[in-house]
């Protein structure tokens, strides 16, 4: 944690979706608070549908709780803040009738950025991402990979302090991720910016994170808060090491239960719905 | 990097050979209506076709030359394309903006596009009559029916467009930020356009059709109207090359409209 400043504060987050009663009502998220230290990397991780993506969009502004507080660098939030916050989505978010560098410069124009500046700060981000020979390129002509690279660009160059990224490389085969993960942990350790990241993936998590908070299954809460003590940029090697494997394992035993009960959940649920059970 | 880049824009091969395929269905449709008027050239000299049920195609083309010359289309035109221009320019601002204001609300999407497609698939034509009692025999009547009828793609295609856009789209750019203003001009148009032009050729095309079609049933001038004061006058060469001066409008027309679709789809 480079400093104590808080740059998010969740307190006695609920949330919600439906009606009680009826039948696609959800309870995602509990009686969860957690603070996001200035300049700190917090992964969040858990079963699928725990209300960890939820949570994000709650801190960005992109969803209202149902009951509980956000406050972002001391101000209440009650939508979405563009000058604090850019998100990187899971995939396909640029828009496919622009090319890359129309993708980018949009963002900016969204956010308020004068004409005279768009240009510049579009083809910084775009060479941070090793993106540059490719900004005349339409979505569709590239890899997913490439598309997310495009989309974190894009990102940056709206020059947030914070940075909310819902599974950035979730859909994107496990090569083409270990290098994202390579990048962004370079990319990210210049910047400074504070970063709370949503993934599946435990290897993910100790790789990127300093913070690795563990959600339960649904209805979720934050079950647990690991600390990865690991200076920044990471290494390639560090996923080599015992300490790596050490974290990745407890890790894996905090969430192995939670899995469990959320599979458990869902076919429970599906027996339910056919009336079989 | 370049390993990340994707096969879609490498392969030349088969684009080439794609073209090659196009060459030769070309040939083949040309070949087609060739043979069409081969056959019609046998029937009208060979096979003993009445000349009044049909002429011989030579007679046509000659007649052809003679119109054309002339000019003495141009009344006739006019009025066509008149009635043309003035329908579509009702049903496409009409639909365009009646399906914008629905598809801002899931409710009026739900209880309105079932209800323009069940209308869209009644024959609007039939009710011909009722426009010329309330229109009168002049353009009135086929202005108005014309956007009746080309309402009706144009505004479901609308409401399709604006109504299906991806909220992720929608939801990224509220999320940097976006006005109402730039969410309409920089998300939903481009989403929904390729959509909505598709509709508009539609209308188009169908206010010709239906257009044309009711000059031919009641009115006073128009191209329809003409061909069919020929067939009643027995002049049925000279109709048969209205006909192919028609088709040659028709064909023209659609195919501009066509390609200011295609261009419109690709800025």
């Amino acid at each position: 944690m480079a400093t104590s400043e808080v740059a998010i504060k969740a307190r006695g987050v609920f949330h919600r979706f439906g009606e009680e009663g009826e039948q696609r009502f959800v309870r995602a998220l509990v009686d969860t608070s957690l603070d996001v230290a200035e300049g700190e990397l917090l992964c969040l991780i858990g079963p699928s549908g725990c209300g960890k993506s939820t949570l994000l969009n709650i801190m960005g502004g992109l969803m209202a709780p149902s009951s509980g507080t956000v406050e972002v660098r001391g101000q209440l939030v009650r939508g979405p803040l563009p000058r604090d916050i850019a998100f990187v989505f899971q995939e396909n978010s640029l828009f496919p009738w622009n090319t890359v560098i129309e993708n980018i410069e949009l963002g900016m124009v969204f956010q308020g950025v004068a004409k005279s500046e768009r240009a510049a700060r579009a083809a910084e981000a775009l060479a941070a991402v090793g993106l540059k020979e490719f900004a005349q390129h339409y979505p569709a002509q590239l890899s997913g990979g490439m598309r997310q690279r495009a989309a974190l660009a894009r990102a940056l160059s709206l020059k947030t302090p914070i940075l909310l990224m819902d599974e950035p490389f979730g859909a994107l085969d496990e090569q083409t991720r270990m290098i994202l993960g390579e990048d962004l942990s370079v990319l990210l350790a210049e910047s400074r910016k504070t970063i709370v990241f949503v993934t599946h993936s435990l290897g993910e998590a100790v790789f990127l994170a300093d913070r690795v908070a563990v959600f339960s299954a649904r209805p979720g809460s934050i079950k647990q808060v690991i600390v990865i003590d690991e200076p920044h940029p990471r290494r390639p090697e560090f996923v080599t090491s015992a300490k790596f494997t050490s974290l990745r394992n407890q890790l894996y035993g905090l969430l192995h239960d939670e899995i469990r009960k959320a599979v458990q959940q869902s076919s429970a649920g599906d027996t339910a719905r056919t009336g079989i059970g | 990097m370049v390993d990340e880049r994707t096969e879609s824009h490498l392969p030349t091969l088969p684009r080439k050979r794609a073209r090659a395929g196009r060459g030769a269905s070309r040939l083949i449709q040309a070949g087609f209506l060739v043979g069409l008027v081969v056959i019609w050239y046998l029937a009208a000299t060979r096979w003993g076709v009445n000349r009044l049920l049909l002429p011989n195609p030579v007679a046509v083309y000659d007649n052809l030359l003679d119109i054309l010359r002339s000019g003495e289309f141009v009344g006739d035109l006019q009025t066509t394309l008149g009635e043309l221009a003035a329908a579509f320019a009702i049903s496409a601002a009409g639909g365009v903006t009646l399906g914008y204001v629905i598809s801002r609300s899931r409710y009026w999407i739900v209880v309105f596009e079932p209800l323009f497609a069940a209308i869209y698939s009644i024959p609007i034509i039939l009710f011909l009559p009722l426009f010329v009692l309330f229109f009168g025999l002049g353009p009135a009547s086929k202005i108005a029916l014309g956007a009746a009828i080309s309402f009706f793609p144009i505004v479901i295609n609308t409401i399709a467009g604006f109504g299906h856009v991806d909220p992720l789209f929608v939801r990224v750019a509220r999320s940097m930020g976006a006005s109402d203003y730039h969410l309409f001009r920089h998300v939903l148009l481009p989403a929904a356009s390729p959509v909505i032009l598709t509709g508009l050729r539609m209308g188009f095309t169908v206010a010709l059709l239906s257009i044309i079609g009711s000059e031919t049933l009641a009115s006073l001038a128009g191209l329809g109207y003409h061909i069919v004061h020929l067939a009643e006058a027995m002049e049925m060469a000279r109709m048969f090359a209205y006909i192919v001066f028609v088709i040659a409008i028709a064909v023209t027309l659609n195919a501009v409209v066509s390609r200011l679709e295609a261009r419109g789809k690709r800025d």
